[in-house]
């Protein structure tokens, strides 16, 4: 729950930074010249309307990235959602939204400890995930839950850095 | 040494004091009993065919891997007797084992053996006494006042092995006063990555030969258990794309599904008197343990928490079950009595107590305890509460405890691959078993079979 409070005053903080940045563009002043070839100003405005379109380009991009990663991992023993995870989450609901779009959520953990508890580990992830993308509109019916303990790992090693790659939820579109 | 002494004294120094008893002992055990099993001798009824398995071997190996025998090796034998009036007492005498064992296989016809066999204690001329042997029924000769058992069977083909671990079940009887248990089986699953149905359902003998598969699958399979009367298998399949409970019956290959609920449902694990079973369910939102009536399949919910509530074992008498729950914040082992509902926590030491079996006289349990080097099983007594750390191996998991008690089966990661291994109770002699292909896990050890 305390997670959850964190999430809300995340997202207010979120919204109070966007009104602050949103602000009028800046008045050019034209001054009519007749000059051939483009003014210092002509040729400032163009520059900043090919950086703002570069921008927007990697803007959409960064989306895009966030649209297609599937994918959320964890601390060890931990079904907290990383904070670097809330915006993937709002972009996947919007869509999910948007496009009534179905999503199974496969909850996994890392192979320590024993399996039967961390059958019960994925699938408080995979819960953890759902209840966020809820928080983000998606409604119960778009959203199942699974949970594979540590019976599919993403990688077969022993160490961390294995680990840390198979407790994760996948969000697997139907 | 010096320098190894100097690094064992900086760590007794930093290390924080801890109440836990750390038995760590390597391979082998001192206190093993010295026992000379003799090769049984053979006679071919007309075409020589040799026996399918060496006899003599297997008890052998039986009785060295409980960790409480040492064979002897058979070129220090001092002789190869097959009965009892060739039994030099003097020879064994001085070889300074506790027991003999020898015997002979005489083939009866293609594929029948007849197989007789003797435990003999060189020291003891009254131990004839103490034993079940009838009278008139050895030879009067001097030796045979030496005798403890005095066996002679008929063996088949098919169940030669199986009758070579009876055999050690019984000399290990004669000579510890406790039951054995190696003509046992062991359920366990592998995962061969080559195979189109990756997961394996296997039951083999307890020294590991025999394996038979009995379920594939192209998903998971966990959590392999046994019915009171060894004829059944409990184990959670996700042949369907997510966890259910599923019986098998194992002569009749016949299976049918026994929990199939929203959410997972997982940790099957019979009742004592085999008419309940309990189990994981998440149905009603988070883990609960639920007790299944076998005859109705009807349901009683056993906990009520927000928290993960798992692994439930029963105790020996069926009144209590212990679990894992993290409703500490942690996982750790809580004990609910059947009668009252009472539930209080058992293990307090350690960040993480999890997967416990109650041992077989109902006073200690088995678990998996995450220590400052890993996880290894560990014991605790119950009415103490002390802490035994038993292995020596790491990432260890889904123990099972052999009916008698001598013995406990685990999963474990030993070089890049996942094993079983075996650890004797009081953690002093630990053996892996070698794995064929494939990644081994989720043994479960049968109850006694005959």
């Amino acid at each position: 729950m305390k997670h959850l409070t964190k999430l809300a005053a995340l997202a207010v903080f979120a919204l109070v930074i966007s009104a602050c940045t949103t602000t009028k563009p800046t008045d050019t002043t034209d001054t009519g010249t007749t000059q051939s070839g483009p003014t210092a100003e002509q040729l400032a405005a163009q520059r900043a309307a090919e950086e703002a379109r570069r921008a927007a380009a990697a803007e959409a991009a960064r989306i895009q990235a966030l649209l297609d990663s599937t994918t959320i991992y964890f601390g060890y023993d931990q079904d907290l959602i990383d904070s670097e995870y809330t915006e993937m989450l709002r972009l996947h609901a919007e869509r999910m939204v948007a496009e009534n779009r179905s999503v199974t959520l496969e909850g996994h953990a890392d192979e320590r400890g024993t399996p039967e508890y961390n059958l019960a580990l994925g699938e408080r992830r995979a819960k953890a995930v759902a209840q966020l993308l809820k928080t983000f509109g998606v409604s119960d019916s778009q959203i199942q839950v699974v949970s594979f303990g540590e019976e599919s790992p993403a990688m077969s090693g022993h160490s961390e850095s294995s680990w840390a790659k198979n407790r994760r939820v996948e969000l697997n579109y139907k | 040494m010096k320098k190894f002494l100097a690094v064992l004294m900086m760590v007794l120094v930093i290390s924080p004091v801890k109440a836990e008893i750390e038995i760590l002992i390597t391979e082998g055990r001192d206190d093993a009993r010295p026992i000379a099993i003799v090769p049984f001798a053979f006679e071919a009824a007309g075409v020589i065919a040799a026996p399918p398995f060496d006899f003599a071997k297997i008890i052998a190996d039986d009785l060295a891997r409980s960790g409480k025998f040492k064979p002897t090796a058979i070129a220090d034998l001092p002789q190869n007797p097959s009965s009892v009036e060739q039994v030099d007492l003097n020879l064994w005498k001085t070889l300074g084992v506790d027991a003999v064992v020898y015997g002979l296989v005489k083939e009866k016809s293609p594929g029948v053996y007849q197989v007789s066999y003797d435990l003999l204690d060189p020291y003891n001329d009254k131990a004839i006494f103490d034993s079940q042997i009838e009278e008139g029924s050895y030879a009067l000769v001097t030796q045979s006042q030496h005798l403890m058992l005095l066996k002679d069977k008929i063996v088949g083909q098919d169940n030669y092995r199986w009758n070579a671990h009876i055999a050690a079940d019984e000399i290990y009887e004669a000579l510890t006063g406790e039951r054995g248990a190696f003509a046992t089986q062991i359920a366990y699953v592998e995962v061969d990555r080559s195979q189109q149905n990756p997961y394996q359902l296997f039951v083999s003998d307890s020294d590991g030969f025999g394996a038979q598969r009995i379920f594939s699958s192209r998903m998971p399979i966990m959590s392999p258990a046994w019915s009171p009367n060894g004829q059944q298998l409990a184990y959670v399949t996700f042949e369907n794309g997510r966890s259910e409970i599923v019986r098998q019956d194992l002569a009749k290959a016949q299976r049918d599904v026994l929990a199939s609920f929203k959410g997972f449902n997982s940790a099957p694990t019979w009742s004592p008197d085999g008419s309940k079973m309990a189990m994981v369910l998440s149905k009603d939102g988070n883990p609960e343990i639920y007790l299944m009536d076998l005859a109705t399949e009807q349901l009683t919910r056993l906990t009520r928490h927000y928290a993960i509530d798992t692994e439930p074992s029963w105790s020996p008498d069926g009144k209590s079950i212990v679990f894992t729950s993290d409703r500490g914040g942690r996982p750790q082992i809580y004990r609910v009595f059947l009668g009252s509902g009472e539930t209080k926590r058992v293990t307090f030491e350690g960040r993480y107590n999890a997967g416990a079996e109650f041992s077989p006289d109902g006073n200690s349990i088995v678990m998996v305890h995450q220590s400052s080097k890993g996880f290894h099983l560990a014991t605790q007594d119950l009415s103490s509460g002390a802490i035994n750390i038993l292995t020596r191996t790491n990432l260890d998991e889904s123990l099972s405890i052999a009916p008698n008690g001598s013995m406990i089966i685990y999963s474990t990661v030993s070089g890049r691959q996942k094993v079983l291994s075996t650890i004797s109770m009081d953690g002093r002699f630990g053996m892996p078993i070698p794995s064929t292909t494939g990644e081994v896990k989720a043994p479960a050890w049968s109850p006694f079979l005959n």
